[in-house]
């Protein structure tokens, strides 16, 4: 069989769509906080938290109210993200004036609050989340065995992040959007009612984060620490693609997925601490990451 | 002027600091200080806390209470903290409750790394040391102390007790996934002994990074191992990501199988029987053993959220029962000469029966080789267990002899 560095190429073209199947989390992910950061100027720690509630409604919605999965697809982004709006009216708007740091403590220390209480009511270990029957199973591609659900992730996740920036770069929305984060007086001054764009887009990127914990509830445990445990990752990958760089996260967010795959292979101890170094080397290269432009 | 108030404040605190500390060593009272404190030093907010976390600290002040000793006149005070899995912050924390707190003994410690760096320091010390979760068989051979005992597994056990079992079942090819940090070393290295010993080959190993969400990438390369086995050599949360992404990725249907080397009550708890059904480890203690442990187990549910003990939670109960019961016929907390106690008397307890502590600091009792029940068999919520075996006290841990511990004379 032939190989490269040692690695049988079969394996090494399962863990390019391992990575794959990881960076369409990342990109979700980043794409929220991009989106929310693009906009609203806040560097939204809570992202973590928030996509850790979406798997929990989940499972809510499951155990209390009998709703599967494809129900959870739909009701838990929108509970989310409507949490997300009272978040945003109640806390965040009146930071805006300030400096960054500012919204990044609150939605820290929301983090904080969020996973302390849903860790305290349900533990640390986690609570099991079923796969939906019609994607269960899999296939053999020959050179790996691809379980179906991640297949969908992919290919859903992909979508969403397509669509989140079709909308924004090329619709007439997406325009008012941009326009209203470069020059919000102006804007006003056309009667678009921009603090009420900008609620919903902070909900709108929350409830991202929330149809990423959905994705992930069927693959993890549904566990209150899920969120801690990804988002610095995450918060890396969008440094590295760009603060608020639609297309910089989105794709950083998959090539990033795939580097941690490969480092799984060649060098497995070193795969939490890879995309901390690319960052560091970005930052020392280009400041504002690999897509980010000097605002 | 100034300057020279301070330093001359300053000298003096120092001064005060260090007369205190020496004055403090020789104590004359039996009790020092009166109180009997003990320090439950555990996760407490990450993938160890349901196994250990709050609990411990609920059997440890369960074990206060029963054992009477505000009616015996004793003065027992438990408190506790968390060493977020790290061995600084473990070891800060350790010194800090001997120094400034008049911590007596230590309690728990789960994490290898964090456990061997307060061993030493409790040796240091001179205090006492009961360790129920931290795992690698180390802590009774090469780093075996005066100061320490070590109460309710070990990796020794955990790979002689599961490996032998499959092994013998024709299990002989085996690809070991393991946390990289001094317990996933010590548990593969065991296991990997045992392994070989009676036959059976080692065809890959893979080591990630505690508390990993994924594991896809290494069920791929022990999917790739072919190997009859893939040995879990980690725990808690680490272990039941990848027993349930394992599932995903058809291992079992593959016909692979998994060998999970540490598996706790709550990991099963969190996978569900669905998932979990079938898998094959070794435990020293289940909460349905008999009715003394079933009722021990009510009691501490009722106090914990619903949650039932982990063998971990018992060992932390039978553990500060027989450490009160050397300081009561001792009449003193003196670390290293309470742990001499611990050795001479045989313990006995509800949960563990009796038992001996052998000179290396290694409590000797029974373990069993546990499955997990399908759905269907499981009568009431946390109805998870068959017991297949019980392996006798006198093969359960590692001779003597083979610990390479400087305590045992040759």
């Amino acid at each position: 069989m032939s190989s490269i560095f040692g690695v049988p190429t079969q394996a090494l073209f399962g863990q390019l769509l391992i990575g794959l199947i990881n960076g369409s989390f990342y990109a979700l992910l980043s794409l929220g906080l991009s989106v929310i950061f693009g906009l609203l100027n806040i560097i939204n720690f809570a992202h973590g938290a928030l996509y850790m509630m979406g798997a929990f409604v989940a499972y809510f919605l499951l155990q209390w109210a009998g709703l599967g999965y494809w129900w959870a697809l739909l009701v838990s982004p929108i509970v989310v993200g409507l949490l997300g709006v009272v978040l945003e009216r109640t806390m965040l708007k009146r930071l805006y004036h300030l400096d960054h740091l500012y919204g990044l403590l609150l939605t820290f220390g929301l983090a904080l609050i969020i996973q302390g209480l849903f860790r305290n009511e349900f533990g640390s270990s986690g609570l099991p989340y079923a796969m939906p029957v019609q994607l269960a199973g899999g296939r053999s591609l020959g050179f790996m065995f691809l379980p179906n659900y991640r297949a969908w992730v992919i290919v859903f996740s992909l979508g969403t992040c397509l669509a989140t920036w079709y909308v924004i770069e090329r619709t007439k929305l997406g325009s008012y959007l941009r326009a209203a984060t470069e020059n919000p007086a102006l804007v006003q001054a056309f009667g678009i009612n921009v603090p009420r764009m900008i609620t919903l887009t902070y909900g709108f990127g929350v409830a991202l984060a929330a149809l990423a914990g959905v994705l992930a509830a069927p693959i993890y445990q549904v566990n209150p620490l899920m969120g801690a445990d990804l988002i610095i990752v995450v918060f890396a990958v969008v440094v590295i693609g760009g603060l608020g760089s639609i297309m910089g996260s989105i794709l950083t967010g998959f090539a990033l997925g795939i580097v941690e795959g490969l480092t799984k292979v060649f060098y497995p101890e070193a795969s939490n601490t890879v995309i901390f170094v690319i960052m560091a080397l970005v930052l020392l290269v280009k400041p504002t990451g690999l897509f980010g432009r000097e605002k | 002027m100034l300057i020279r108030r301070f330093v001359m404040v300053t000298a003096a605190l120092a001064a005060a600091a260090a007369f205190g500390g020496i004055t403090a060593v020789p104590a004359q009272t039996p009790i020092s200080d009166g109180i009997i404190k003990i320090g439950v030093l555990n996760d407490q907010s990450s993938l160890y806390a349901d196994l250990g976390g709050q609990g411990s600290v609920v059997a440890a002040k369960m074990a206060v209470e029963d054992f009477g000793a505000e009616k015996k006149g004793m003065k027992v005070e438990v408190i506790f903290a968390d060493h977020q899995n790290k061995p600084d912050v473990g070891s800060q924390i350790a010194r800090q409750w001997y120094d400034a707190e008049k911590v007596d003994m230590i309690l728990d410690v789960p994490n290898s790394g964090v456990a061997l760096a307060v061993n030493q320091i409790t040796r240091d010390k001179k205090r006492a040391m009961v360790i129920s979760s931290a795992a690698s068989s180390d802590l009774t051979g090469k780093a075996c102390s005066p100061n320490t005992v070590h109460w309710t597994y070990d990796t020794w056990a955990l790979a002689n007790g599961t490996g032998n079992a499959l092994v013998k079942q024709g299990a002989d090819t085996w690809f070991f996934i393991t946390a990289d940090y001094a317990f996933g070393h010590a548990l593969e290295r065991d296991v990997e002994a045992v392994v070989l010993k009676n036959g059976g080959k080692v065809l890959g190993k893979v080591r990630h990074p505690l508390n990993t969400q994924d594991f896809s990438s290494f069920l791929l390369q022990a999917q790739a191992s072919k190997a009859k086995v893939i040995g879990l050599a980690n725990a808690g949360g680490d272990t039941t990501n990848a027993i349930k992404q394992g599932a995903e990725f058809g291992i079992v249907r593959g016909g692979q199988n998994f060998a999970g080397l540490l598996v706790f009550l709550t990991d099963v708890h969190a996978l569900g029987l669905q998932t979990a059904q079938g898998l094959v480890f070794t435990e020293t203690f289940y909460w349905d053993l008999n009715d003394r442990t079933r009722a021990f187990a009510k009691r501490f549910a009722d106090r914990n959220r619903g949650i039932h003990p982990t063998m971990i939670h018992a060992g932390v109960y039978a553990g500060v029962t027989h450490y009160l019961k050397a300081v009561e016929a001792l009449k003193s907390d003196d670390g290293t000469k309470v742990i001499v106690r611990m050795k001479e008397i045989p313990t006995d307890d509800p949960l563990f029966g009796k038992g001996t502590i052998r000179v290396d600091g290694r409590k000797i009792h029974p373990a069993y080789l546990v499955e997990v029940k399908k759905p269907a068999e499981s009568k009431a919520p946390w109805d998870y267990y068959k017991i297949r075996a019980t392996i006798p006290a006198d093969q359960a841990f590692r001779p003597l002899d083979q610990g390479e511990c400087p305590l045992v004379k040759k």
